[in-house]
């Protein structure tokens, strides 16, 4: 912070002048971030105060900067997997469901109709979790503390779910290339029945508490509002977007795996602060429930899996008893299957946004490039707008609502 | 857990002599102040730990110290790239003595997959660590294992451990000043 | 609108200067020369029929044996109103990586475009702080370059007969 000579002029750091008149206080810088309590995650947003008005922000990110795009130019595709996986870890499964679809384009498989109702069941099983930590998150900085515990318990049920398909909880690693690794088993049948009987009232229980609370709704209207256009000019996706009044969703405007088979709304706010953020979250959550409602009671018989050899690791009996399959068994895991020259751009609905892989090949092992849509590292960009003029308090809870996820924001 | 029969204590009528390391070490390992440093995926499942269904604070732990002066555990969960090195060791030098550091999953402590430009290959190349939890991200039970060997850690630490010749050389192998110093004269 | 109406279209609009166009999974692709690239991909955004409003992402990639085209600039445009996709690409010499920013255009581009200057060390002309964004100020190289390894150099613990590097 330098003044400047000239009488009344303020001259901040980011070389924005203010003349004195408009400073209440005094000017101080505070650093907000990388490791404060309210940033949930590795970001340094370095603000210059006036009193509590923030006047302006100047961020750095890359702390987690992974170099995924890099690791992915050497591995065989049915490893890049796990890495999409540590993109949005709140909602794993879409990213490594995505990334199949991405290749399935590639290799112009076409999945059966389970397959694709069971992607969309995960898929909305973890857009529930997602939205489930961002609101919770929500209710946390604006001072309540209980609405981390309730939907906690929540969130296991869905990774009990997931565990029973694939063995983790977080990291999926979910399906394969041209489907999934095995069928929904009995356990997960009833697992999956039991949260959906129990899941509507511990959500509404949940919701409650915070929805039309006096003091919540008081906190979080007006805070960090972003309009249509100024959301749109930052490559706003996803929840964020629609709650600045803009009704874009991939799933509908693209869909991918049958979305167009099922009934739903896409909720948009209107005025997009925190509050409608959180508004168009929740509303998610219930229209996701009804997506995996519709998806499994509607769920067709048939395989769990494209005919794919070249990708699809066969049955290990198979392995020991049948020739071809050894050898499609050792082409998979030493990545030696045969993959076409040429490009593709795929993108689902993440938790955050439109998550997009650009994936160039040139018929080797692993991708040429891969490029990576990641919603949160596009928005980000927008935080410094969204918090001029506002309360440092409501910096934080800004930060909560857009649910930047560091692992997608850095890759 | 923390009971006072733990110790080798010497029984009277009324009352129970031990040693002052041993009685410190017991109200130390019961009341572990840790700090978070999650940085990403396994951060998620650090939160999970403190939620419902895991609970850290049955082991006294429920208070998360966001600033470093008042913790005396660090939790580093989650990558460390070598831009955010720099600032964690100072997070570490901000402590005070005693101080104790679990490094929550596989980038945390050796890299992990990341293998990468960017990415610090394990976190004991700038700070000391007491315990390594494995695992990608490790489950809410194993980072509790981790937690559990800390508090065995504490238990057996000696008082005057951290004022040891040992100990300075310790840090010193990592360019850590050495907080206490002067205390041990 | 399909993508072969798309395609007349363009080249109605631009003719010679779309040096090549191409559908490649139900994507048009188009290739501009660079000095092009801003006025094309601005009058794209402003056609009211075309209307390609979004900037989905901009990247780069790296080709180190092609002569004269080693880098290259893939912008993917989205037209809300038509539903339609399509991805624009610009090559550069390695010796003068250097291509006309479209911040102006569309303010998402701002982190993209330090991003692709972080990696490949392409050059946005008229870039309001073209500074590297995910990596340290002090790396002395683009890392996503072909040439450059992507292990960390600095370690010690892996012995390469282990891992069979």
């Amino acid at each position: 912070m330098k003044m400047n000579s000239t009488d009344n002029l303020i001259r901040l750091s980011n070389g924005q002048v203010l003349s004195k008149e408009t400073i209440d206080g005094d000017i101080a810088t505070i650093n907000f971030g990388p490791t404060h309590p309210a940033t949930h995650g590795i970001f340094q947003n370095i603000l210059t105060v006036d009193g509590e008005k923030i006047l302006n922000s100047v961020q750095t990110v890359g702390y987690i900067h992974r170099a995924f795009e890099k690791l992915a130019e050497r591995r065989p595709y049915n490893q890049i997997t796990p890495i999409t996986d540590r993109l949005n870890y709140c909602s794993s499964p879409i990213n490594n469901l995505g990334w199949h679809m991405t290749v399935e384009k590639l290799l112009g498989v076409s999945v059966p109709k389970r397959v694709d109702y069971m992607r969309v069941i995960i898929m909305e099983l973890a857009r529930i979790a997602d939205h489930l930590i961002c609101d919770s998150i929500i209710g946390v900085d604006t001072g309540a503390l209980t609405s981390f515990f309730y939907p906690f318990s929540e969130r296991e049920k869905i990774y009990e779910l997931y565990e029973e398909m694939c063995g983790a909880r977080l990291t999926t690693n979910i399906g394969r290339i041209g489907g999934f690794d095995k069928d929904f088993n009995p356990v997960f049948h009833q697992k999956l029945k039991e949260f959906m009987r129990t899941f509507p009232a511990a959500f509404e229980e949940w919701n409650g508490m915070l929805e039309r609370n006096r003091i919540f709704m008081d906190r979080t209207r007006g805070a960090g509002p972003i309009s249509a256009e100024r959301a749109l000019a930052y490559g706003f996706t996803g929840p964020n977007l629609r709650a600045a009044g803009v009704d874009y969703d991939v799933r509908v405007m693209h869909p991918y795996a049958s979305y167009e088979d099922f009934d739903f709304i896409i909720p948009v706010g209107v005025n997009g602060d925190t509050y409608d953020r959180f508004m168009v979250r929740q509303e998610e959550i219930r229209q996701s429930f009804r997506i995996i409602e519709q998806a499994y009671n509607n769920l067709p018989e048939g395989a769990f899996h494209a005919e794919v050899p070249e990708f699809f690791l066969p049955d290990k009996k198979d392995v020991y008893n049948n020739m071809e399959a050894l050898i499609y068994h050792f082409k998979i895991i030493m990545g030696e299957s045969e993959v076409p020259v040429g490009e593709v751009y795929h993108s689902v609905e993440g938790g955050n946004g439109e998550l997009g892989y650009y994936l160039i090949s040139d018929g080797g092992r692993s991708p040429y490039r891969l490029q990576f849509r990641r919603p949160c590292f596009i928005y980000y960009q927008a935080y410094p707008e969204m918090i001029t003029g506002s309360n440092i308090s409501d910096a934080v809870i800004t930060l909560s609502s857009i649910n930047v996820i560091a692992g997608e924001l850095d890759a | 857990m923390g009971k006072i029969e733990d110790l080798e204590v010497i029984n009277g009528e009324g009352y129970q002599l031990t040693t002052l390391d041993k009685a410190v070490a017991l109200a130390r390992s019961n009341s572990v102040w840790p700090l978070p440093f999650a940085t990403s995926c396994c951060g998620i499942e650090f939160m999970a730990t403190m939620g419902s269904m895991y609970d850290l604070s049955r082991f006294g732990m429920e208070r998360m110290s966001f600033t470093p002066r008042q913790s005396d555990l660090l939790i580093v969960a989650g990558t460390i790239s070598k831009k955010l090195g720099p600032v964690l060791q100072k997070v570490y030098e901000q402590m005070a003595e005693p101080k104790w550091v679990l490094s929550v999953g596989a980038c945390a402590s050796s890299g992990g997959i990341f293998d990468t430009y960017s990415v610090l290959q394990g976190i004991d190349r700038i700070i000391p660590v007491d315990v390594y939890v494995p695992g990608c991200p490790p489950r809410p039970e194993q980072i509790i294992d981790g937690v559990m060997n800390i508090h065995r850690l504490v238990k057996h630490e000696s008082m005057r451990r951290r004022y040891s010749q040992e100990y300075r050389h310790l840090l010193s192998e990592y360019k850590i000043e050495v907080t206490n110093a002067e205390n041990d004269k | 609108m399909t993508n072969s109406e798309l395609s007349q279209a363009i080249y109605a609009l631009f003719g010679e200067r779309i040096a090549l166009s191409e559908e490649l999974y139900d994507t048009l692709v188009i290739e501009v020369a660079p000095k092009d690239a801003y006025e094309i991909i601005e009058q794209l955004k402003q056609d009211p029929a075309l209307s390609f409003n979004f900037l989905t992402l901009l990247g780069g990639v790296h080709y180190p044996e092609i002569e004269g085209r080693e880098l290259c600039v893939v912008y993917h445009l989205h037209s809300w109103k038509n539903a339609l996709r399509l991805r624009v690409k610009a090559y550069l010499p390695a010796e003068q990586p250097s291509i006309k920013s479209v911040t102006s255009l569309f303010e998402t581009a701002n982190w993209m475009e330090r991003e692709t200057y972080d990696f490949f060390g392409i050059n946005f002309e008229g870039h309001p702080n073209l500074t590297r964004i995910l990596n340290m100020d002090e790396m002395d190289y683009h890392p996503m370059l072909k040439q450059h390894p992507l292990e960390d150099a600095t370690r010690e613990d892996k012995d390469d007969r282990f891992f069979g590097r």
